[in-house]
């Protein structure tokens, strides 16, 4: 599904973001992504959609491969991956239910099918009511709720929330967290960046950890997480 | 087609300003083509009057036998370039001297003998009035036997070449001078509005949308934003003609094709200042 090997990214100015990085996400899992900031998280979402093209090593993601992909297949890759982030990213001038509608125009969608499927994901994460509302009608937990709809719209095979939660307070935080385990539940893979500590200790999920670019700590791979070493003052 | 064109009419709700804008400038650019446009227009109409009267004539041998005249009449109006061919004959042009040129009117009550020969007087058809065309016509005229002399004015046929010639190239530089200045004003607009839009088009890329289905609402915008200003320019320029003709002098207004032709150069710089414009811009945003 997702898959890094030996992955380097740099930027023409910022040097190493991402040293030596592998892992592989199957289908239907549920990844943390952890690490403090500017640990390489946003880096390594920005390579799973084809936003940044690796420096050396490979990412192949749903059967595409990063390194060598036409810029016109970009768009193809990106229909398959919903996308979420911690600034909702909603188009301000248009409702929660245009919002999402957008997502499917922009696929060529039939358009008779569009206003239905659009309902049924608003009714999914719970703001079917607020259907008519624009963003700046709407609490932070709902907008990234739209956001949430938009990227499950097209029903797609990986779900990628990089810190989806970052702007939330905390019961919004648990509201929004409990729809991606939702998501997840029903089969569709979820990668998270996150650095809230308490929200990966919650869930039996796996979690996959950088400092300064490189892979340090993989649950699926290592027993112990040197974060508990380093949580300790 | 029709999410394209609703996305393009978006952007005339979300910046009307900007849009009312660049829709009057190039209606104002276009406008000022239109004028000289009137004044090519009308100076064609003069010039056609002029070459109308472009002719060749064919002085006749005396005695020319009337039935190879007859017969040659019916050749040369068969000539690709020939409107039409007139037999003047010697007394047809004594009479219409007399009647021309009333101050010799006495010398010629008095000629004994009528000196003028009888003509043939070829007319060109339109397209045909330049001097190519005109020596080749008379040349051929100089092939009959019975043809004593060819005239032509040559030195105005020549003076009217160069003032089609020099009509057509100043046209064509204005012309173009002012279809640059428009496809620069819309690519600047179409650039505010890619600007005024990045953050919108980030997000349409991360939900798959592809370059094309991006750009399309903007050249459609473009397109329109042309087609609007030159319709408003039309529409300026026969307020022109209208206070040109009560006031100036009498003209003549572009042929509904003619005004048809200006709308559509219109929207057709719309759409290339926008698809100049918005590729570029894309790819930064
Ligand atoms: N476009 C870029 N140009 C140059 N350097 C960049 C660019 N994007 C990221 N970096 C650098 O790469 C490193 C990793 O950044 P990244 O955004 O992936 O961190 P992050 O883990 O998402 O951090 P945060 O938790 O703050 O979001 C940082 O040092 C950053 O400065
Ligand atoms: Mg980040």
């Amino acid at each position: 599904m997702i898959k890094f090997t030996n992955v380097f990214k740099a930027f023409p100015k910022g040097g190493l973001a991402l040293k030596d990085v592998s892992f592989h996400v199957a289908k239907g899992e549920f990844a943390f992504l952890t690490g403090h900031s500017g640990a390489g998280k946003s880096t390594v979402m920005k390579l799973i959609y084809a936003d940044e093209r690796p420096t050396s090593g490979e990412v192949r993601v749903s059967g595409y491969n990063v390194n060598e992909m036409r810029p016109r297949d970009v768009p193809m890759l990106r229909r398959r991956l919903g996308i979420v982030f911690q600034d909702f990213r909603l188009l301000e001038d248009r409702t929660a239910e245009e919002n999402v509608a957008f997502a499917l125009e922009v696929t060529g969608a039939r358009v008779s099918t569009i206003a239905a499927r659009v309902m049924r994901v608003l009714t999914q994460v719970g703001l079917a009511a607020k259907a008519q509302a624009y963003p700046r009608e709407l609490s932070g937990g709902e907008q990234q709720r739209v956001a949430i709809a938009r990227a499950l719209v097209n029903e797609p095979t990986v779900l990628l929330a990089d810190e989806p939660t970052g702007n939330l307070d905390e019961r919004a935080t648990r509201g929004v967290f409990q729809l991606l385990r939702d998501i997840n539940a029903s089969g569709t893979a979820v990668v998270m960046a996150t650095h809230d500590l308490d929200l990966v200790r919650q869930a039996p999920y796996r979690v996959i950890e950088l400092q300064e670019g490189a892979l340090v700590y993989d649950s699926a791979v290592d027993e112990a997480s040197p974060r508990d070493q380093a949580a300790a003052p | 087609m029709n999410l394209t064109f609703r996305e393009a009419m978006l952007t005339f709700k979300r910046a009307p300003l900007l849009s009312a804008l660049s829709v009057t400038t190039i209606a104002f650019s276009l406008f000022v083509l239109g004028l000289f446009g009137l004044v090519v227009v009308n100076l064609q109409d003069a010039l056609r009057s002029v070459e109308e009267r472009v002719e060749v004539v064919a002085y006749l041998l005396p005695g020319a036998p009337v039935e190879a005249v007859a017969q040659a009449l019916k050749d040369i109006e068969a000539f690709p370039e020939v409107q039409s061919a007139t037999y003047v004959s010697e007394d047809d042009a004594l009479a219409r001297a007399r009647a021309e040129l009333v101050e010799l009117r006495d010398v010629m009550q008095e000629l004994e003998r009528n000196p003028l020969p009888a003509s043939i007087e070829v007319k060109l058809k339109p397209g045909f009035r330049d001097t190519d065309h005109v020596s080749a016509v008379a040349e051929r005229l100089r092939g009959f036997g019975f043809v004593d002399d060819v005239r032509f004015g040559r030195d105005w046929v020549e003076k009217l070449d160069r003032l089609r010639g020099l009509a057509a190239a100043v046209g064509i530089v204005v012309g173009a001078a002012f279809a640059v200045v428009a496809i620069i004003i819309i690519g600047t607009t179409i650039r505010m509005a890619v600007l005024q839009r990045s953050r919108e088009i980030a997000i349409m890329r991360l939900v798959g949308a592809t370059d094309g289905f991006i750009r399309r609402p903007f050249l459609l915008q473009g397109a329109i934003k042309g087609l609007l200003g030159g319709g408003v320019a039309i529409g300026l320029s026969f307020g022109a003609y209208v206070l040109i003709n009560r006031y100036l002098l009498q003209s003549a207004f572009f042929t509904q094709e003619q005004a048809a032709a200006i709308v559509a150069f219109g929207a057709l710089i719309g759409l290339l200042g926008s698809s100049l414009s918005v590729g570029r811009h894309l790819k930064r945003v």
